[in-house]
């Protein structure tokens, strides 16, 4: 019996495994507090033959940068890397010599599918302004597998991406992480496994939309006393359910709440708070109300003014994702500055540059280009293989998948993109893409750039966008 | 009396700069001009001006030497389509001064005023070798706005005051969705609207008289928009219209025909379909070659091949920027388009002589050529790179300051993390 058989069937027991656990793990959930998943992803990658790619330049996600090696992928997880690796027989052998390969692309920050194209009212289905308060709506239950920016963004690298619901509210939602693949339904999407995220936002949007309205919050004040008031409210729910569970689960359970069973989940530290924050006094508050109801903050998201605080930040374990050019929309965001995630970088943190943009979301690593090259202009030496980090691995960290995705070592997800340059070059495209070790863009390949449903058959889809 | 004193002053404090000799010396020298790429050129600049640009120009003594010995000379690059010079904070309304909810000045909108040469963006574009823009209007969209133009475009410099170059270089219109909007919800309406709007300017340009004794009948448009739209009646200046589908803009095509007006088309997401006829029409375009994303039913064609498609065509083309704040990645998105197969030679174009060109201003910038404006951008690595940046910004010969308000915060937080840092290492 081959080996490759073997592995597969391995491979396939894992499968079962993982799903009978998560399957186990959703009963047993919808007796407690976190109320489990109920939407459970449907995601399982093809198979695929085992594949190496010989001879480019990598960027592991790790740190390092290998000047000619070799990936090999195999049953969807990336099988070894190294400068001298041997391919085995059976092998599908992609050329890179030339080029360069690194993790897939990870975007912390989107808004596809909630926010998809074309932009109608009929699709506005991002933010649930009607209350400051509305922990209880999930965006999966708002993404249009059909945006076609799905697509776009896998065409610029892009495997995994957290699309989260806007910032109109204190507490936006659930977050959705989702692998880039080609799907009609959200479940079918869902990053099997990927913990949920709590969107919070900080500063002037919350307060104009509800002030705007003549009700709170209407002031930074109100907004802050409007988180302290929900997570006492969530500290009271937990305990009602812990004092249930502790005896012996007797009598009927709590009543659930959509709402505080969210915001209960982020105190159990099964949820993880992104929170939209651009002060750096802002950010500060916020580390300081996380600390009084006892839950971590695992990143702040647009924080043009992270770079004030980024010792604080590194030492607090909090991610920071942000952009290099976007500056000045707002009183809030007049202090971007490019070298921000640099800055935080280089204080032993945790920099992300998202996009939270349909067309950014497309060149992650220019923007991430744009960032290194102005933090070593200004005298600061960020080197290749850390840059990549802040589209890789770190976005992966704040979505809580670092474990999964992010990284090209042995036993990570088979996200793969293959580049035609060095990848922060403005000249570099993505010519092939692995999702899970299953090629999902092919820049010199129509039948692997699948349009999506909305876009089929209307004007002027001839070429490849 | 106070005036002249102070002009006096100003021109004694600015003269200093700008008569000084500058001789940038042993860069790669792209012209954009007749004299093409120079391998190792000089530019000598005085007075504010070109003087000379070549491979064997001598360096006039006593002038102040540029070392660009490895580095890549460009003209300054010419933003269109900005709202540089009349926007500080978007969210902040007072500091937005792109259009007004006036109804009776509409095309007399003129963004040649009001400009303000101390906006903190100026400088942070200036950083992405920007040197001179097109301020155009933007309609100010309040509730049941019914404008048809949102004014007159003006050419400023990015150098400090005074920012106006040239005022009155493009009349802003909206065609397809938004213009639609505007004339009352149907694409058709807003065609009649424009022609019964010309009649009328024509009509009073030839009745000012009888306009003066109250002799004519009634106009629907005030007398300051109708004096503002006499160039444009005479084809003397351009309609700027910002149109998307590809039906939009043989509408726009047939409308300036029919008009006789001058026409530059802006966005055109499918222009690329319609290619060859924008090129018969001899119709310039000014677009984002990133713009693919079908955020609109107007946008359903857009494709990253725009702007290779139009230039293939013959179409003269003008790339622009993210907006305002994000101005400066022009020239990033000038680098995209050469990813998606335009040549960089009509990339770089695209952002130099080409803007320059389309808005009439070819004879003062966006070439190295003597007779232009002092205009030089110095960098370290290609002008279309993520990771190159400019070293040197030269507006009118005066050597601009490489910093700008993000650079300061910069320096001012970043020691305290570098030393933090390097401390916690040796620990």
């Amino acid at each position: 019996m081959g080996s490759a058989a073997e592995r597969t069937v391995l491979g396939a027991g894992r499968l079962v495994g993982a799903a009978l656990l998560l399957a186990v793990g959703c009963v047993a959930a919808a007796q407690d507090v976190g109320g489990g998943d109920p939407f459970t992803s449907t995601y399982r990658p093809a198979p695929h033959p085992p594949l190496a790619i010989v001879g480019a330049s990598i960027l592991t996600g790790t740190g390092a940068e290998i000047a000619t090696g070799t990936v090999l992928v195999r049953d969807g997880k990336v099988e070894a890397v190294g400068a001298d690796l041997a391919v085995p027989d059976g092998y599908q052998r992609i050329d890179g010599r030339g080029k360069w390969v690194t993790p897939g692309i990870i975007d912390a920050h989107s808004h596809l599918g909630v926010y998809p194209s074309p932009g109608t009212p009929s699709h506005e289905d991002g933010n649930e302004a009607v209350s400051p308060n509305t922990a209880e709506v999930w965006a999966e239950h708002s993404v249009w597998p059909q945006d076609p920016k799905f697509r776009l963004a896998r065409g610029g690298g892009v495997t995994s991406l957290m699309v989260l619901p806007g910032s109109a509210n204190l507490f936006g939602g659930r977050s959705a992480t989702l692998k880039n693949v080609p799907a009609v339904t959200a479940q079918a999407m869902k990053f099997p496994g990927a913990p949920y995220g709590l969107k919070m936002a900080c500063g002037e949007n919350p307060k104009r939309v509800y002030g705007g309205k003549g009700r709170a919050p209407m002031t930074r004040m109100g907004n802050v006393a409007g988180y302290r008031k929900a997570w006492i409210d969530a500290a009271d729910y937990l305990r009602r359910w812990e004092k249930w569970e502790k005896g012996g689960k007797a009598g009927d359970p709590p009543k659930r709440d959509l709402q505080l069973e969210t915001l209960a989940g982020v105190l159990k530290g099964e949820i993880l708070v992104q929170n939209h924050c651009y002060r750096a006094d802002e950010m500060a508050v916020m580390i300081d109300v996380a600390r009084e109801f006892g839950f971590r903050i695992r990143a702040f998201h647009h924080a043009n003014e992270a770079y004030k605080i980024a010792p604080l930040l590194a030492k607090e374990d909090i991610c920071v994702a942000t952009w290099a050019n976007s500056w000045g929309a707002k009183m809030e965001s007049l202090d971007g500055i490019e070298e921000n995630a640099p800055m935080i970088d280089a204080a032993g943190g945790c920099a992300i540059i998202h996009s939270d943009d349909g067309l950014l979301i497309q060149r992650l690593n220019q923007e991430a280009g744009i960032a290194m090259t102005a933090a070593n202009h200004a005298g600061m030496t960020i080197a290749r293989g850390q840059a990549i980090r802040w589209i890789t691995a770190n976005p992966a960290k704040a979505m809580g998948v670092a474990d999964r995705v992010g990284t090209l070592e042995p036993g990570k997800m088979g996200d793969v993109v293959l580049w035609s340059a060095d990848p922060f070059s403005v000249y570099a495209v993505a010519e092939k893409v692995w999702i899970d070790g299953v090629l999902s863009w092919d820049r010199a390949d129509p039948r692997y750039q699948g349009s999506s449903d909305f876009v089929l058959g209307q004007p002027g889809q001839e070429f490849a966008r | 009396m106070i005036r002249p004193l102070l002009a006096a002053l100003m021109l004694t404090v600015a003269l200093p700069a700008a008569a000084e000799t500058v001789a940038i010396t042993g860069g790669r020298v792209v012209t954009m001009g007749g004299a093409g790429e120079i391998a190792r050129g000089t530019v000598i600049v005085r007075d504010g001006r070109i003087v000379a640009v070549g491979a064997d120009v001598p360096v006039p003594p006593g002038a102040r030497i540029i070392d660009a010995t490895n580095r890549i000379v460009t003209p300054g690059l010419v933003a269109s389509g900005t709202a540089l010079g009349l926007i500080e904070v978007r969210a902040v309304e007072s500091t937005d001064d792109r259009g007004t909810r006036k109804s009776d000045i509409s095309a007399a909108f003129d963004a040649g005023y009001g400009l303000n040469p101390d906006s903190l963006l100026l400088p942070v574009a200036r950083l992405g070798g920007i040197t001179s823009a097109i301020a155009t209007p933007a309609y100010d969209d309040a509730a049941g706005r019914e404008l048809l133009f949102a004014g007159q475009a003006a050419a400023v410099l990015l150098g400090g005051a005074p920012m106006l170059m040239k005022r009155g270089v493009a009349m802003v219109l909206d065609m397809g969705d938004a213009g639609a909007e505007r004339a009352g919800g149907a694409r058709a309406a807003e065609l009649v609207a424009l022609q019964a709007i010309f009649a009328e300017v024509r009509d009073f340009a030839r009745r000012r008289a009888a306009y003066d004794r109250g002799e004519t009948r009634d106009y629907t448009l005030s007398r300051v928009d109708l004096e503002a739209l006499l160039p444009v009646v005479e084809g003397r200046m351009p309609l700027l219209v910002s149109v998307n589908r590809a039906s939009d803009i043989r509408d726009a095509l047939a409308m300036a025909r029919e008009e006789k007006v001058k026409l530059i088309l802006e966005g055109a997401g499918e222009g690329w379909r319609v290619a060859r006829e924008i090129a018969a029409a001899k119709v310039p375009v000014l677009l984002t070659p990133i713009e693919n994303n079908p955020v609109s039913f107007e946008m359903l064609g857009a494709t990253l091949g725009n702007a290779r498609r139009l230039a293939a065509a013959g179409v003269t083309i003008a790339i622009q920027g993210n907006g305002n704040h994000r101005e400066r990645e022009m020239r990033y998105n000038a680098g995209n388009a050469v990813a998606n197969g335009l040549p960089w030679q009509a990339a770089l174009a695209a952002v130099t002589i080409n803007p320059a060109r389309i808005f009439g201003l070819a004879d003062r910038i966006g070439s190295l050529e003597p007779g232009k404006a002092g205009d030089v951008v110095i960098w370290d690595g290609d002008p279309l790179e993520t990771v190159a940046r400019p070293v040197s910004v030269l507006i009118g010969g005066v050597e601009q300051p490489m910093t700008s308000r993000a650079t300061e915060l910069r320096d001012r937080y970043l020691p305290a993390i570098t030393q933090n840092r390097s401390t916690g290492e040796k620990q």
